[in-house]
Order: C-alpha cells, then structure tokens, then sequence
C-alpha cells in the first residue's frame, strides 16, 4: 500500500498543508493571534476564482494570480480595520476579533453571493494525470508540490535577504525589541498579514482544485489543518510550520492506510486529542524556537 | 440587624433577578406564542452565557468548549428522559441498555449537567495550566473533539441526523426558574473564595501564585462548574426545541454566546445579563428583517446571513470602543455607584497582562 504513489500524494498533501500552516504562524509569531480568520481568506481566494471565471475571459493563470491578490488584499484590510484597533487591548481581545471576522467574511459571503456551493472552472491540467515510474499521478499533485518549493523559496529569499523579511524575523523572536530599535510595528504587522494573505491565496487554488467548487463554509477544514499542523511543528518557528504540515500529511495518510474504517470517521476527534497532548508535553513542537514561551503551573 | 443590612451583600442578583421577573410577566401578559419561545429561549441562552462568564470572566481564560459540554448535557438528558418507545422509533440503532434509561423531566437534566460536570472535571485538569493562545486552542479542540464524537456516535445520537421525539417540557416558567438560580449561584461563586483566589490570577498569575494560590485547581473548579451550568442549558434547551442534531453545538452557537458575553461585558455578571437581553433583542429584530426581505423575495438566492454580519460588526466595534463590554467590571447595586469609581478596575480587568 506504500508505494510511489502514496508517497507523491503524501508529500503533495504535506505541500499544501505547509503552506497552510505557514500562514498561520507567521501572524503568530509576531502577535501570539491564532487567527480564526484564516480560513476565510481561502474562501475569499475561491470567490474570485468563481467570479472571475464566470465574468471574464482572461486566462487561467492570471485568475488565479487574482485570487492570490484579493486573498491577499482581505487579509490586509482585516488587519487594517479590526485587527489594529485592538491589538494594543489584549489578545483575548484580539482572538475574539478574530472569531468575530470570520463569522463576518463567512457570513457576508452567504449573503452577498448564496449559500449554495458555486463551482469554480480550473483548467484542464488539473484534471489530467501523468505517469511516472508506472503510477499514474494527477498534476494538481505535481503542481502543488512545485508550487510550494517556489513559494518556500522565494518565502526564505524574502525573510533572509531583505531588510523587511529581516525586521520581520526579529519581530518573531522578540517583538518589544525589535520596536525598541526603530522597526515600526505597523510596517512588520502588515507584512505578515499580507504574506499571511498571500498563503492563503496560494492555497485556495489547490484546495478548491480539489472540489472544483466553493461554499461559504469552505474554511473551516483548512482552517482545522492549519491549526493542527502549526501545534504540531511549533507556533513559534516558520521552519516548524513547514516540517509540522508535512508529519500532519503523512500521519493523515497513514492513518488512511491503517486505520480501521469505523475509527476512520474519528480521525479529526483523534488529530485534536493528540493536539492537546502535544500542547501539555511539548508545546514548543517539533522544531523549538529560540526564543522560550512562558508557561506557568 | 435590619433586613437591607442582611440583604446588601445580594443587591446584584436580586436587580438581576427583578430584570429577569419583569421580562417574563411582560412576555405573559403579552402571551403571544412567537415572544414566549424567543424570551424562553433567551433565559436558556442566559444559563449558558452565565456559566461561561462564571470560567472566562474569572480566570480570563477564552474557552470554547462551552457548547461542546451543552451538546453533552443536550444528549445525555434527552436519553434519560425520552420514554424506550420514542428512542426505538427515532433511533433504531441505538445501544439497548441506552434505550432502557428512563427518568422523569428534572432528574434527567440533573443527569444531562452532571455527566457534562464529569466529563469536564476528568478532562480539564491538565489543561488548566495552559493560558492565551494554548488555551485557546486546546478549548477550541475540545470542542472540534465534542463535535466529532457526537456526530459519529450513531448508536447514541443518531449521528449527523436528527433526533425527534424528545418531549417538550422547558417552559417560559422552568426556564426563568433556572436562570434565577444560575444567576444567585453564579454571583455566589464569584464572591466566594474560590472565585476571590481565581479572580486573583486573572489579575496577577504571579503574585496570585505567591500568597499560595494554586491557579490550576482554581481554574479547574471554575471549569468544572460552568460545564455544569453548560450542561443544564444544553438539558433545558433540548426539551424546548424537541429535535435537533449536533450540528447545533458548534461554531454558530458557540459565536452568539460569546458575542453575548463579550458584548454585555465579561467581567461581571450583571454584564452576562446586559448582553444576553440585549444581543437577543437585536438578533430578533434582525432576524425579522431578514424573513421580511425573504418573502418578499428581492433577491432570488434568498436573503440569508444579515443577523450575523451586523452581530459581528456590532462585536467589534464593542470590541475596539469599549473591551471590557457594556458594564465593564461593573455590577447593578443600589444606590447606583458613580462610574468613575470602578472605571480604573475596568480597566484592569479587560487587560491583565498590562
């Protein structure tokens, strides 16, 4: 059953769940925001998609770059309009902003456009495979896994050579300092909102590739993964998002392989059990930041 | 000692509980069967939001497990008091010594809140040294764990299905009944020394911890209680509504009660009571205007999802001009104190890091 098949599938899931978790924790890094809102901006992503595709005759490619962009615009103007005028208050503050946008974006989707599942158009190379090695592989897989090599390429060129990804890095590690020595705090924030958008909307191509449609409701399974893939890698470290959304992939597939079918159906319920666990035993995660977290009791 | 004298220290709950007294005549006087099931309603929701003002407003710990722990009093309390006959007909796969449980109306809620309480008691322990945003994530995946399980434990609760036949006991009656209690007994833990200690940690972990106060137990204990309170909301919302599936103890309920705490104010009980009354009274109101534009269909794919874009709107602007809610830190007393002399404890309470 573990062939080179499952191994492409696996390492292609654990792409898309990399990027997933990527997202996610570089918000966290810098604010300690676990942002609920997440997961909307890939429904956002697929609205454009849905739109674009329906209203415009422009190709492929440039949809989904728009997708990217508006995923990318959303995330900034959330941080902009509710996330800023909090941020000083506290992060409880903070989190139920966060619950408080996605009910928002998710209801406002619900009543701008329908309840209904729309479907989204993608191109004929998402529904073609090829062989390899005398396995039959989708593109999508292909395409996600070298889309997230650029990604995390272009991503550490960014973090490591400019003065912005610099910045932001420090910010990660010790916010307060990083103020103290001149940083504007809004500048950074910004950023990792934006790249934080930028994932999203990166993922929201390939997720809704999957499916080929999209509901309001579509983030929340996302949203899940990238919570549990970040607790798993480290809330702390953007190497540990990545490491964490691929253990996340290969233990969902072989727990696929494995698991009994009746148990199958707990497979979320388990994947938070062991969450929970990781949070009391090692909330640091797999890859340990250098910067400590506190813990008290 | 005079009576006033004895009764001072319990002005707030007894304000609270006239509120409440004054809404339910209203609505019987009135007696027009659409107000008597949204003010029913309303004093269930008061139940759960108080429960989770009695955790969140005293350890300052966000939780989302709430509504998990209302699906399990929900469940738990409908198995009990449903007659085998009913439980055949609406479930026919269920576990038989699950359909030979019977008990009357007021024991199995008891039930459905003490196996809530039990559930909540062996499982938080752990946890309950966990603060901000790990706390957060392991209540938000007890819920996501409750929610799983719910929906896949066929044999019990029908699975994603819903389950009929639960008879219709919770009346506008029982239900201010019950908030009346929960309102004394939510009060009572605040004043108490448990709540006192919590309340210290909420403030200050590190000095709290210093004069001797164990956090963890103290969190615990608040936990476990408003599980329990949870539980006996989700009990006596089950006999109101008679069908429902477990895909109403999710991510909806679980934002409106916490736009209704949040929005009342968290940190005091007084604010539990504010932003149920008033956050029911707008998502009515609301509501109304949605059905309206509904039929008379303006829009071909229907009109659905204006009450919670304007409840959330409304929850951030709350969130951004006043964070610590309608009232604050603040309780109803009499005479009515001066603003200013509590405002710095506001204050203190919404941001107990600074």
């Amino acid at each position: 059953m573990i062939n080179l098949e499952f191994i492409i599938n696996t390492i292609s899931l654990g792409s898309l769940y990399a990027m997933l978790a990527l997202g996610l924790v570089i918000i966290y890094g810098i604010l300690r925001l676990v942002n609920f809102a997440y997961g909307e901006l890939i429904m956002i992503g697929g609205y454009t998609m849905f739109l674009l595709t329906g209203a415009t005759p422009l190709p492929w490619l440039v949809i989904s770059f728009l997708a990217v962009a508006a995923a990318m615009f959303t995330s900034l103007f959330t941080e902009l309009v509710a996330f800023r005028p909090v941020r000083e208050k506290s992060l409880t503050a903070m989190l139920i902003t966060s619950f408080a946008v996605s009910t928002l974006l998710q209801n406002g989707a619900l009543l701008i456009i329908s309840p209904r599942a729309r479907a989204v158009t993608l191109p004929q190379l998402f529904q073609t495979s090829v062989m390899i090695a005398g396995t039959s592989v989708p593109w999508r897989n292909i395409l996600t896994i070298l889309t997230c090599i650029a990604t995390l390429v272009l991503l550490t060129m960014l973090l490591r050579y400019t003065v912005l990804g610099i910045a932001l890095r420090a910010a990660a590690d010790n916010f307060t300092m990083t103020r103290i020595l001149g940083v504007p705090a809004n500048t950074v924030i910004s950023t990792a909102f934006a790249i934080s958008g930028i994932m999203a909307g990166i993922v929201s191509i390939f997720w809704i590739g999957r499916s080929a449609s999209v509901t309001p409701t579509i983030g929340a399974p996302p949203l899940l993964v990238a919570f549990v893939a970040t607790v798993i890698g480290g809330m702390r470290s953007l190497t540990g998002a990545v490491v964490g959304g691929f253990v996340y992939a290969t233990i969902i597939s072989l727990l696929g392989v494995f698991l009994p079918p009746e148990l199958m159906e707990f497979r979320e319920a388990f994947m938070f059990v062991f969450v929970i666990i990781i949070l009391l035993v090692r909330p640091q995660g797999l890859v340990r930041s250098k910067t400590s977290v506190e813990r008290m009791g | 000692m005079r009576l006033s004298n004895r009764l001072k220290p319990f002005y707030t709950p007894l304000l609270l509980t006239a509120i409440v007294l004054l809404v339910a005549v209203l609505t019987e006087l009135i007696s027009m069967s659409l107000l008597v099931r949204i003010v029913t309603v309303m004093f269930v929701s008061l139940i759960l939001v108080l429960g989770l003002q009695l955790f969140m407003g005293n350890s300052g710990i966000l939780s989302f497990a709430h509504i998990g722990f209302m699906g399990i009093g929900a469940y738990t309390s409908v198995l009990f008091s449903m007659t085998p006959a009913a439980k055949t007909l609406a479930n026919p796969e269920m576990y038989p010594f699950l359909v030979t449980l019977h008990l009357p109306f007021l024991p199995a809620v008891l039930m459905g809140a003490l196996f809530a309480t039990f559930i909540a008691a062996v499982i938080s322990f752990p946890l309950m040294r966990l603060s901000d945003a790990a706390a957060v994530i392991t209540t938000f995946a007890l819920l996501v764990i409750s929610h799983v399980v719910l929906v896949h434990l066929d044999r019990v609760t029908n699975g994603p299905r819903t389950l009929f036949g639960v008879d219709f006991k919770t009346t506008l009656w029982t239900s201010v009944v019950f908030a009346v209690i929960t309102i004394f007994a939510v009060f009572m833990f605040k004043e108490s020394r448990v709540g006192l200690r919590l309340r210290a940690t909420r403030d200050d972990a590190y000095a709290a911890a210093s004069i001797g106060i164990n956090m963890v137990v103290m969190r615990w204990l608040a936990f476990t209680a408003s599980a329990f309170l949870a539980g006996i909301g989700g009990a006596l919302w089950a006999h109101f509504i008679t069908s429902f599936s477990p895909y109403s103890f999710y991510l909806t309920e679980t934002f409106v009660i916490l736009a209704m705490l949040v929005i009342g104010g968290p940190y005091s009980v007084s604010g539990a009571v504010v932003g149920t009354l008033v956050v029911t009274a707008t998502r009515e109101i609301l509501r109304a205007i949605e059905n309206y534009i509904n039929i008379l269909q303006v829009f071909p794919e229907g009109f659905f999802g204006f009450t919670e874009v304007v409840l959330a709107i409304v929850l951030i602007l709350i969130l951004v001009f006043r964070p610590s809610g309608i009232m604050g830190s603040r309780e109803f007393t009499w005479p009515p104190r001066s603003r200013k002399e509590d405002y710095l404890g506001a204050d203190q309470a919404a941001n107990p890091n600074q």
